[in-house]
């Protein structure tokens, strides 16, 4: 195995999940935002499926990579204003809305490619930019500052986001409205409003995680380009316990894990393939059963919040 | 709250109806009866792969026999759920259609259940070898090993690192007998040359296979091919990398990448198609399995004119595709 592992395949593994790892850490971060005020959107795979079309679609047609990306932000945030008028505002089982807005997702994404695109086309998208003296580091200059910047945003976001959550106010009002809605409410924060704020910040980062997709790592689009994404995203949250860095972690252990597999693959390890490919979810499992954190969720995931109940 | 909720549920319904698979016709009103064709496919008429080769020939089919007027055609895409597949087989025999398609290997219990329930309907599937007895069910698939030993021959005789990466979904049907073939092409060339395998386990997941054929390009493959809808990431992967070549299967898949795909093994099912109508007219509803050769015709290697092939190399493709026709060379499913 010592044989195997050489430094050039550890660096070909650890650049493979950085950017495997790219789409979940914009979605779970998402998700985690959303759910940390109570509202449980599961309809990140059908954001990110219809942000991808967007943004791809727009790229495609003006040639600016810039503007494909709002395109999928701002897919993300109209998807996301649709989810909280469904959850928060008409107090509709959140479950079911959101695999209601994951099945809208899919079907719309597949007949506008269907429509306007017709055919599997591709886009030069961002490429890797080089941070000079960083990139120049041994082994991780090449691993961690050789990527795309959509790539770079998405591990930035991981401190941005712990810092709006643990040291800001709005942090606090969050998940003041995650817990305990009646009191938060008592004390003239509009719980309506705290979580419309969640559901679009959220649903625009799974936005941006279709189009880092779409734009950066596989620059095409077609019909159900995620597989499936949003919805170990969503696993993700819980597997980091709601904060930002368990996120990460779990993000990079499941991409770390599936990079890995396809380079034993590569390299002809005797291993076979259906083991190989069971590997991350495998051990995602593993970990998960046995680091279950005393971590509760927010308490009031999942529930509308009605005034004057309880 | 009541009406709060029954909004909500219309609401979702209408979503999940509105993402169903969708159906599309593409007939003529005319006042001779025309041939009706439905078929049911796992992914999209657009994958530049597995549905799209069939859908390809049915419109080839229409086109040949004149038109919308002659022959109409349905079709049910993204079925990849199996009960709503069955759903939608089940649904194409009671509106009377005449032929019947579920084309994907997925579907063959669904086909095996609704076949005996409407005897005069035509019901085919693939790819699968299997026609369960039943009068009314063909069943067809492709010797993709054939057209996977030529493209071997070629990728063998075009890499400049000598190693060369295969990016297949799963290793069963013709994702995996393609990729057997085009290993023993690979050998005939050169025994000692390595091919790199991976497979994703799925036959959708873009972004893994995208990635699996970077992990290939790092290790230094040169040349890479592989099966599946989703190998429009790998083909997207190696067009970026500019210098790395594509085998394509199943489509013609040089428009995604006029400048690196060499050439495509092609599936043509308009053959069995059409001898699926003639003996229509014979009152024949199947019980034949029906297999897509390089000799009858059926598998076609399409080389991408763009690329600038040596013309050794395309000699010693075609000497393959001649020895594989008269028989000279056998490949190995």
């Amino acid at each position: 195995m010592s044989e195997i592992i050489t430094s050039a395949v550890l660096i070909g593994i650890l650049t493979s999940a950085i950017r495997l790892a790219t789409p979940y850490l914009y979605a779970a971060i998402g998700e985690a935002i959303s759910e940390i005020s109570g509202v449980v959107n599961l309809g990140v795979d059908g954001i990110m499926l219809l942000s991808a079309y967007g943004a791809f679609f727009v790229a495609l047609n003006t040639g600016n990579l810039w503007l494909g990306l709002l395109t999928g932000a701002l897919v993300g945030v109209a998807m996301g204003l649709l989810m909280a008028f469904i959850s928060v505002t008409l107090k509709a089982e959140q479950g079911i809305s959101g695999i209601g807005l994951y099945m809208f997702g899919l079907g719309l994404s597949s007949l506008l490619f269907k429509t306007t695109i017709g055919t599997v086309k591709t886009v030069v998208g961002f490429q890797p930019v080089r941070i000079p003296l960083l990139s120049d580091l041994p082994f991780l200059g090449e691993v961690l500052f050789d990527q795309s910047l959509p790539v770079y945003s998405a591990f930035l976001l991981v401190p941005l986001a712990w810092f709006i959550l643990e040291k800001t106010t709005w942090g606090l009002r969050l998940k003041a409205v995650g817990q305990t809605p009646a009191a938060a409410d008592s004390l003239g924060v509009s719980v309506d409003r705290v979580r419309y704020l969640a559901v679009c910040v959220g649903s625009m980062l799974a936005g941006l995680a279709g189009a880092s997709l779409s734009l950066a790592l596989v620059n095409l689009f077609q019909e159900n380009l995620t597989a499936g994404q949003g919805f170990i995203a969503v696993a993700l949250v819980y597997f980091g316990g709601w904060r930002p860095l368990g996120i990460l972690l779990g993000a990079l252990l499941f991409s770390t894990v599936n990079a890995f597999q396809l380079w034993m693959q590569v390299l002809g390890v005797a291993i076979p393939s259906d083991v190989a490919v069971m590997l991350p979810y495998l051990l995602t499992i593993v970990v998960l059963a046995f680091t279950v954190s005393r971590v509760r969720g927010p308490a009031a995931l999942n529930k509308p919040f009605e005034r004057g109940e309880h | 709250m009541k009406i709060r909720m029954l909004f909500v549920l219309v609401m979702v319904l209408a979503l999940l109806a509105a993402c169903g698979g969708t159906a599309t016709t593409t007939g003529g009103q005319s006042s001779a009866k025309p041939l009706r064709i439905a078929v049911v496919m796992p992914s999209a008429t657009t994958d530049l792969a597995f549905s799209q080769s069939m859908w390809s020939a049915l419109k080839a089919v229409q086109a040949e026999l004149g038109g919308e007027s002659a022959l109409e055609l349905q079709y049910s895409e993204n079925m990849f759920k199996v009960p709503d597949a069955a759903a939608a087989l089940r649904d194409y025999a009671s509106k009377g259609f005449d032929i019947v398609i579920g084309h994907g290997s997925q579907y063959g219990s669904s086909i095996q259940e609704i076949a005996p329930d409407f005897p005069k309907t035509t019901f085919a599937w693939g790819t699968d070898v299997n026609t369960f007895g039943l009068p009314n069910v063909y069943a067809y698939t492709a010797a993709a090993q054939e057209g996977g030993y030529v493209n071997g021959v070629l990728a063998a005789r075009l890499t400049k690192s000598k190693l060369i990466g295969v990016t297949g979904p799963v290793e069963v049907g013709d994702a995996k007998t393609y990729i057997d073939g085009f290993v023993q092409g690979v050998a005939s060339v050169d025994p000692g040359m390595r091919v790199g395998k991976t497979w994703t386990g799925s036959f959708s997941d873009v972004a893994l296979m995208t990635e699996a054929a970077k992990t290939h390009i790092a290790a230094g493959a040169d040349a890479l091919t592989g099966s599946s809808q989703s190998v429009v990431g790998s083909i997207g992967a190696a067009k970026e990398k500019g210098d790395v070549l594509w085998f394509g299967t199943q489509s013609d898949q040089a428009s995604l990448a006029p400048n690196i795909v060499v050439a495509s093994q092609v599936y043509d099912w308009s053959s069995i198609l059409k001898q699926m109508i003639e003996n229509r007219k014979n009152v024949q509803h199947g019980g034949d399995t029906f297999v897509l050769q390089l000799k009858n015709g059926g598998l076609k290697i399409a080389f991408n004119r763009t690329y600038p092939l040596p013309d050794d190399v395309k000699k010693a493709a075609e000497a393959a595709i001649e020895g594989i026709k008269n028989g000279s060379i056998v490949v190995e499913p």
